[in-house]
């Protein structure tokens, strides 16, 4: 056992760190001139976020969900039909939707969670793709063709702007912590511990008393609704979503990687994974795939492969030496 | 709508079960033996795929005598998989279940990749051989000669598979997924059950490959769909079950063709995912399968 006193003192020093960080992480922008560095980091600000909410669900509480694209393409579908069809603005749109991604979560996690490991990720891949295939026959929302957001003015109540890269930096870090200082918030609450209880072993967490099914229920909302927020932020950001773009199965895979590939269960994880992966991915896209010669595929693969085998606790550990060997210890013990 | 379309239409539909089933018997094979999902499935379908029109188009070869050759080929591959990637993701102490998915999706996406690369993106199809363009005429109903052969042949190594596991290697399949360590204990090796599991899945959806490749479209993203399907119905028929593969195929196959018959093609695959929900509902653990 670990005394109090000690995880107190951890949680603050996590704080600290996660302040300073968003510090550097906001004045970073002012010294970058190149706009393709500022979509890059856009996008991996946009992935940290998206995998810090899948990592509630996925890490913390242990179910692994392969249909997150699903709460994505809400809340990306709601705040772009919000806007475009009745005039009311993305930083509006964006609490339905993450109301909607949320409730959504509910529903696919209330058949979803009376099956556990392998049935539950395919489950939810399942309802991933129902979700896809209706958004691709449902004229409302154009069907397979996508809603385009049209430019109208610049300004900050609509997140429209001519030259987007520079001020999502902004948005986007203002998500990335908002998911982190929630992921901070659950992993000290007393949610936070009946989940690791039920990841770590449910059966003997039920014995203890603890209501596995709500506890579930009350992370895959969460995360839904973390998610749905940078749905809605992405489509603001590209103006522009189709089903394939809001709801497809990579999608899928792409918010719990950054989550796998840095640590699962972890704070620092989803953001060290996509601050990995995010660059790789693009990086290797542009170089290495240039005439789509699948080069590109073959090197991500190839590196999530790696990554998995050798680093199974994630990048995190790489840093954190003395919890990984508490961890490990545990594991052996 | 004659009664003659909508038995035409279900027959096919069967038939394409059958393609189905044989497919999800890999992964369930893989599945019941170690607790591993194979999301690279699809992708040994597609890459058997490939091999059929390389062989016919380099070699001339006809698809039909390919079968042995191709089975093979898949065989070794799965063997090599399990050897170089899965065996080590098992052996791995931290988050295995994790570990696992994301091994295989990452090999997943190398293979699509390398598809790319090698086979260009391009959709092909093999237009000639004995089956190609034939079709039966039964009274008004015509079906195809490949999907035909297709159900045939795919029934057939069904058959062979339910034979194997009535084997001595069949009950050390049994032996071992019941108890891994146990089993080390009279003697059976378990990476080399596991081994040859890997094989013979791999050789199955080989087998299925073959057959689709004679009148279905190529492409390297070709065996998501598939991959989809016998993920549904793996968890319809039951994780491991064989018989609850082949059951689960026929009705996906059904209830495809006839959603396509009667609501619209682009929603073909609603009702097989209606199906799911519904038996996620009713009978979380599929309709043969032992929780």
């Amino acid at each position: 056992m670990v005394p109090v006193n000690t995880v107190l003192r951890r949680r603050r020093q996590e704080l600290i760190l996660g302040g300073a960080l968003l510090v550097v992480l906001a004045v970073l922008p002012l010294a970058i001139s190149s706009d393709y560095l500022r979509g890059l980091i856009v996008l991996t600000l946009l992935y940290a976020g998206l995998s810090q909410g899948w990592n509630i669900l996925g890490g913390y509480c242990g179910q692994i969900s392969l249909g997150h694209g699903l709460y994505f393409g809400i809340g990306a579908y709601v705040s772009t039909v919000l806007y475009v069809d009745y005039a009311i603005p993305p930083t509006l749109g964006l609490f339905a939707g993450a109301a909607l991604a949320g409730l959504a979560a509910l529903l696919v996690g209330w058949p979803c969670f009376r099956l556990s490991g392998h049935y539950y990720a395919i489950a939810t891949l399942v309802m991933g793709l129902i979700a896809l295939l209706l958004v691709n026959n449902w004229d409302f929302v154009n069907a397979a063709r996508g809603i385009t957001i049209p430019f109208r003015h610049q300004s900050w109540v609509a997140l429209e702007f001519r030259f987007p890269n520079f001020p999502f930096q902004y948005v986007m870090l203002a998500y990335a912590a908002l998911a982190w200082i929630i992921a901070w918030i659950v992993e000290g609450s007393r949610w936070g511990f009946v989940w690791r209880a039920v990841k770590d072993d449910a059966v003997a967490a039920r014995s203890l008393g603890v209501r596995i099914f709500p506890s579930k229920m009350a992370a895959a909302a969460i995360s839904g609704a973390v998610v749905g927020v940078g749905g809605a932020l992405y489509a603001q950001y590209v103006g522009f979503i189709d089903p394939d773009s809001g709801l497809g199965l990579s999608l899928s895979v792409l918010i719990a990687l950054p989550a796998v590939v840095g640590g699962v269960g972890t704070l620092w994880g989803p953001l060290l994974g996509a601050a990995v992966l995010i660059p790789v991915q693009q990086l290797s896209g542009a170089w290495l795939g240039g005439a789509g010669n699948g080069v590109d595929l073959m090197f991500y693969g190839a590196l999530i492969v790696a990554l998995a085998l050798l680093r199974p606790q994630g990048l995190v550990s790489l840093f954190a030496r003395r919890p990984a060997k508490a961890a490990e210890e545990a594991h052996a013990g | 709508m004659t009664a003659s379309l909508v038995l035409q239409v279900a027959i096919g539909g069967l038939l394409m079960g059958l393609v189905y089933a044989l497919v999800a018997a890999g992964l369930s094979l893989i599945f019941g033996l170690m607790d591993v999902v194979n999301f690279a499935h699809g992708q040994l379908l597609m890459l058997a795929m490939y091999a059929v029109f390389e062989f016919h188009t380099l070699l001339g070869l006809d698809p039909l005598v390919q079968l042995p050759l191709v089975a093979a080929l898949l065989f070794v591959l799965g063997v090599a998989i399990y050897r170089g990637l899965i065996a080590r993701a098992l052996a791995v102490r931290f988050n295995t279940g994790m570990v696992q998915i994301f091994v295989t999706f990452g090999l997943s996406i190398f293979l699509v990749g390398f598809a790319q690369l090698v086979f260009g993106t391009d959709f092909r199809s093999v237009n000639s051989g004995l089956l190609f363009g034939r079709t039966v005429a039964i009274g008004q109903i015509v079906l195809p000669l490949p999907q035909i052969a297709a159900g045939l042949v795919c029934l057939l190594a069904f058959a062979a598979l339910m034979l194997i596991a009535r084997t001595e290697f069949g009950r050390a399949l049994e032996a071992t997924r019941e108890d891994r360590d146990a089993v080390a204990l009279i003697g059976i090796d378990r990476n080399r059950i596991f081994s040859l599991g890997w094989g013979i899945g791999a050789a199955t959806v080989g087998i299925a490959g073959v057959m689709l490749a004679s009148f279905y479209y190529i492409s390297p993203t070709v065996g998501d769909s598939f991959a989809l399907i016998a993920y549904v119905t793996v968890a319809l028929g039951g994780f491991g079950s064989l018989i609850g593969a082949l059951i689960a195929g026929l009705l996906i196959g059904l209830t495809e063709a006839m959603t396509a018959l009667v609501i619209d093609p682009s929603l073909k695959q609603i009702g097989v995912f209606m199906i799911y929900v519904l038996v996620l509902m009713v009978r979380p653990r599929g309709l043969f399968g032992r929780l």
